[in-house]
């Protein structure tokens, strides 16, 4: 309520301000002479200052007669041109102007600021957020106080321990992956360390397990050859590069060794059904709802995420172009992406890498009229 | 609610400089004094809101209010207190803030001092004014707005981008757009001419002290900006003849030919036509700056962020305007009285030949900016135009109009005498002939041309001197007269001379930096020794260090000459976590006008860093030579007298100067 009480203050000066000259009567503005203000004014001024300089001395009596011819001539022009119309008051126009101020003015205050402000948003100064508030917001809170610890001590191995898996969780990868490798250099090589670093670095790439992520669960594996979590991820990456047969055999290797009551056994195995431990040698998931399901991230995330999986997609059919069903996702993820060019490109490309096949061929025409890409 | 007061402080700007963009036109049109008088109050309210606007900015960043998306994205909680307040204006919306607030200040000084003015002029010159703050407070509001929220705040900004995290970034951009907007002024006041049709003595009287204000910040705040550029950047270079530096360089070539173009108009009532002209191309420049660097057609360190939308609408404003007043101009020029005539070899023939090379300089400098952008467009083809184009054109004709400037101040106004002024300018010239000589004999190597160019400088200076000394008669009349008449010679004769001989200066550095600085890179371990003009520099060691929100490694050499030790020099590289990046802090040793200076690269895993050392000869000179300058304007400004040419009278025998 005392923000609406402001802004009324503030609308009641500014109108303030337009209203006051239009109540004061022409004759109380004239606080100089007639000429005040005029050319006639700025002549005579000039005239007294050539005596004033003559008197001084600063300049010679032949040039200050030549100046002074030359401004009165000046003056002269300027005494006849003057324009003998002395002011006015219109009490019509002053007030519309008036109305202009009392109506106009918070019209245009109003319809500007609605749909730009935030009236009911209170100031959150930093100051007063440490002080005190919600549970909520607690755990941030500590996350900052901790950074801000690591920021001074930066050798600190077991903070970066405890921050690492803080950030993962609160959907920080970059930071979290910074973290992870701090973490490495000042605890010392573990595989879970790396693993949870490739993990970080998989989950920062919008989950696809990216060359670098790759690199760091080989070295946990060749760290320790049982760690779950990079065996799990190593199959990951075999079937996001379409090796689902080699997926398949990773993923049962680890459920064969696992502990019974394994936390994790659920996941492994519904991966495993994924895949189907085996069979064609099909195009990995790039279904519709992991495209609109990436709509919901952060634009950052979701592009990389995308056009990381589109591009190992794209890279495959390159090099083996006889699926007609990878050709499709990859002509639908380009135009999910909003990318009509490259879509109409992988097409003319699907087409010349099937051209042999007619019935391949009569598959993909079929597939692109329904994505409307026909012609 | 300080966000939201501000933010509605801002729209009410808006209404307001729509009211005066309206109101007093109508008044001038009835000759209704009231309505006229709207200008003032309501041009005085404006500047109330916008300054409580900018302020609720700056309380906002100082209490790090991350519900502020601006303040989100450009602050940080422990930057110092300094950078929370000058990140205000390190991005673009709080730039474009900082811009309409110096809009408003001084159109709030047009109001507040416009006294003496006649009525209708001051309502024309704060309608004019209030259309350019109406279209800049929507472009603010609409594309740019400063005060958008988050509905659910972070804990910590992002921090400030670390290169402007120095002080240059609390001077030079406000000094920058002083500068700029200073001459909205004139512009104010040229559209208002041609509304009226006339040009009266008081238009004139007004236009030359604020654009003069404007060039002085112009002048300070280019200057500020290559020193900045010179120590921040780590490359020891001082001018790029990048876009963007071009942007501010080009108003300051037309304020400047403005400034001398007014003064004939002030004092001779002549050159109104051309005056009125110039005032609308600098403001076009200046808005040409604007757009350049706001709109992100160029990328730099100072697009803070590019938006397409941002471009288009300073795109319109830009045409609108120039279009605007320029069509305006072709239609009202012929109307306009022209004033006083004069000789070709005069005090106002040369103005004009000043006007003259500072327009086609400032050509030039428009056609190297636009030229690469235009190819870019159009054709599709990257290219830079780079020194070697403005060496071969901007040089030579600056190096004419150098050469011509000891003779304007010398020439009588309406005819003048060019003999009698060389042959009072000989000793100037024979100086500049001896420091020709000098520095061929001492010079080893660089460019031929750099003696004569040393030589030009020296003549220039040497011909602001003389010009002091033939006023005052120092060499003629004995020592206790020739004092009391300097006492005695007008202000503003005395800011001639400090700005011409700040040309002379700056010359003299540009050209001793350029061609005979010289460089040693090379990756130094610990104890090593480098040599460089006669400096033994030995790198002591490396150690870091913890700042408020960054971590620094520093470097120590410690700096002797033949085995004398001199200072120690400590620069350092800064790593700064929010934003991931880090900046060089080069550390620089004066002696005399010339510096060390030296700045780091990267390290080696073996304790190896890589390291750049300068030797600059008298680089300070570089922007000693524009603060003598913007010195020179004050003077011209603080001297409050009314002007008028005095000619000589074309038979009496010239016995003493012409007065100022």
């Amino acid at each position: 309520m005392t923000l609406w009480f402001v802004f009324a203050l503030m609308t009641v000066a500014a109108i303030f301000a337009v209203l006051l000259p239009l109540g004061r009567s022409g004759r109380a503005q004239e606080q100089g002479g007639p000429n005040q203000g005029s050319e006639v004014a700025v002549y005579k001024d000039q005239l007294a200052e050539i005596e004033r300089d003559l008197a001084v001395g600063l300049i010679a009596a032949p040039e200050a007669e030549a100046a002074r011819v030359e401004i009165s001539r000046r003056l002269l022009a300027a005494a006849a041109g003057e324009p003998a119309a002395a002011p006015k008051s219109n009490l019509k126009w002053r007030r519309s102007a008036a109305v202009l101020a009392l109506v106009g003015l918070p019209l245009v205050a109003i319809g500007v600021y609605m749909p730009l402000g935030s009236p009911r948003l209170q100031d959150f100064p930093l100051a007063e957020r440490e002080r005190g508030t919600g549970m909520a917001r607690s755990l941030e809170n500590l996350v900052v106080q901790v950074e801000q610890h690591l920021e001074k001590n930066p050798t600190d191995g077991r903070g970066w321990n405890v921050l690492a898996p803080v950030l993962q969780r609160l959907g920080r990868f970059d930071d979290a992956v910074r973290a992870y490798r701090n973490s490495l250099t000042y605890n010392g090589e573990s595989p879970e360390r790396r693993s949870d670093l490739g993990e970080a670095i998989a989950a920062a790439a919008g989950g696809v397990v990216t060359a670098e992520a790759k690199t760091e669960f080989e070295r946990a594996h060749a760290l320790d050859a049982d760690d779950p979590k990079s065996n799990y991820f190593l199959g990951l990456a075999a079937e996001q590069d379409g090796r689902k047969d080699d997926a398949a055999n990773i993923w049962r290797a680890l459920l064969a060794k696992a502990p019974a009551d394994a936390p994790w056994r659920p996941l492994v195995q519904s991966s495993l059904a994924r895949v189907g431990g085996g069979g064609s040698g099909t195009v990995p998931a790039l279904s519709d709802e992991t495209i609109a399901a990436s709509k919901d991230m952060a634009e950052g995330d979701r592009n990389a995420m995308v056009r990381g999986m589109v591009e190992r997609l794209a890279t495959r059919l390159k090099q083996n172009g006889d699926d007609v069903e990878g050709w499709l996702r990859l002509v639908r993820a380009y135009l999910v992406m909003g990318d009509r060019d490259k879509a109409k490109g992988a097409s003319t490309d699907a087409r010349q890498a099937v051209a042999n096949d007619a019935e391949r061929l009569r598959q993909l025409n079929e597939g692109l009229k329904t994505l409307g890409l026909d012609g | 609610m300080i966000a939201e007061s501000g933010h509605y402080a801002l729209v009410l700007a808006l209404g307001l400089a729509l009211i005066q963009s309206i109101v007093p036109l109508i008044g001038a049109r009835l000759a209704d004094a009231a309505l006229m008088n709207v200008a003032r109050s309501t041009a005085l309210a404006q500047l109330l809101f916008v300054g409580a606007s900018f302020l609720a900015l700056v309380m906002l960043h100082v209490n790090s209010d991350f519900s502020v998306a601006n303040v989100y994205e450009n602050s940080h909680s422990m930057k110092p207190l300094l950078y929370k307040i000058t990140g205000v204006w390190g991005n673009h919306e709080g730039s474009m803030l900082l811009w309409v607030s110096i809009l408003a200040l001084f159109g709030g000084l047009v109001a507040a001092f416009g006294n003496n003015l006649p009525l209708s002029l001051r309502a024309h010159v704060l309608a004019v004014q209030a259309w350019i703050a109406s279209a800049f407070y929507l472009f603010i509001l609409v594309t740019s707005n400063p005060f958008l929220r988050i509905a659910n705040p972070p804990i910590e900004g992002r921090d400030l981008n670390p290169v402007l995290q120095d002080i240059g970034l609390a001077v030079h951009p406000p000094m920058l757009y002083l500068g700029y907007v200073g001459f909205s002024i004139s512009f104010s006041f040229a559209i208002a001419a041609l509304m009226e049709g006339r040009i009266d003595a008081a238009w004139a009287r007004w236009v030359r002290p604020w654009t003069l204000v404007a060039w002085i910040f112009l002048t300070l705040g280019i200057a500020m900006g290559s020193y900045w550029a010179y120590y921040e950047l780590g490359w020891g270079g001082w001018w790029f003849w990048d876009p963007v530096e071009n942007a501010s360089l080009m108003p300051w070539l037309a304020g400047t030919a403005l400034l001398h173009s007014a003064l004939v108009m002030e004092k001779r009532n002549a050159l109104k036509v051309w005056t009125i002209l110039l005032s609308i191309l600098t403001f076009s420049l200046s808005l040409l700056g604007t757009f350049l660097v706001r709109s992100g057609v160029i990328t730099s360190v100072h697009a803070f962020a590019t938006d397409p939308t941002r471009g288009v609408f300073i795109l319109l404003i830009l045409c609108l305007f120039i279009g605007g007043s320029l069509s305006l101009f072709a239609g009202r020029a012929t109307s306009l009285k022209q004033g006083g005539l004069f000789a070709p070899i005069s005090r106002e023939g040369a103005l004009v030949l000043n006007n003259l090379l500072l327009t086609v300089a400032c050509a030039v400098v428009l056609f190297g900016t636009l030229y690469p952008l235009a190819m870019e467009m159009l054709a599709d083809f990257k290219m830079s135009v780079g020194a070697p184009f403005y060496n071969l054109t901007f040089a030579p004709l600056f190096a004419l109009l150098l050469l011509a400037v000891p003779f304007g101040p010398m020439l009588a106004w309406k005819r003048g005498d060019l003999l009698g002024v060389m042959q009072r300018l000989l000793a100037a010239g024979v100086a500049g002939l001896v420091a020709i000589a000098i520095a061929w004999g001492w010079a080893s190597g660089g460019a031929t041309l750099a003696p004569l160019a040393i030589g030009l400088g020296v003549f220039v200076i040497a011909g602001a001197i003389t010009d002091i000394v033939e006023r005052t008669g120092l060499v003629r009349v004995p020592f206790a007269t020739a004092l009391h008449r300097a006492r005695g010679l007008p202000r503003s004769a005395w800011g001639t001379a400090f700005a011409h001989a700040g040309l002379g200066v700056a010359l003299i550095g540009i050209v001793c930096e350029t061609t005979w600085n010289s460089e040693h890179i090379a990756t130094m371990k610990q104890n090593d020794v480098a040599h460089i003009a006669g400096y033994d520099v030995k790198l002591d060691g490396l150690f870091q260090r913890q700042g408020p929100n960054y971590r620094e490694m520093i470097a120590e050499f410690k700096i002797s000459r033949d085995g004398e030790a001199i200072s120690v020099m400590t620069p350092s590289k800064r790593s700064f976590t929010t934003r991931g990046s880090s900046t060089t802090e080069a550390a620089l040793l004066t002696r005399g006008a010339s510096q060390l200076y030296i700045s780091l690269g990267d390290a080696n895993a073996d304790g190896a860093i890589a390291v750049r050392i300068y030797h600059k000869p008298l680089v300070l000179l570089i922007w000693w030579g524009p603060v003598l300058m913007a010195f020179g304007g004050m003077l011209s400004l603080s001297d409050r007298r009314l002007r008028v040419g005095a000619p000589k009278p074309a038979r009496a025998k010239q016995r003493l100067q012409p007065a100022e």
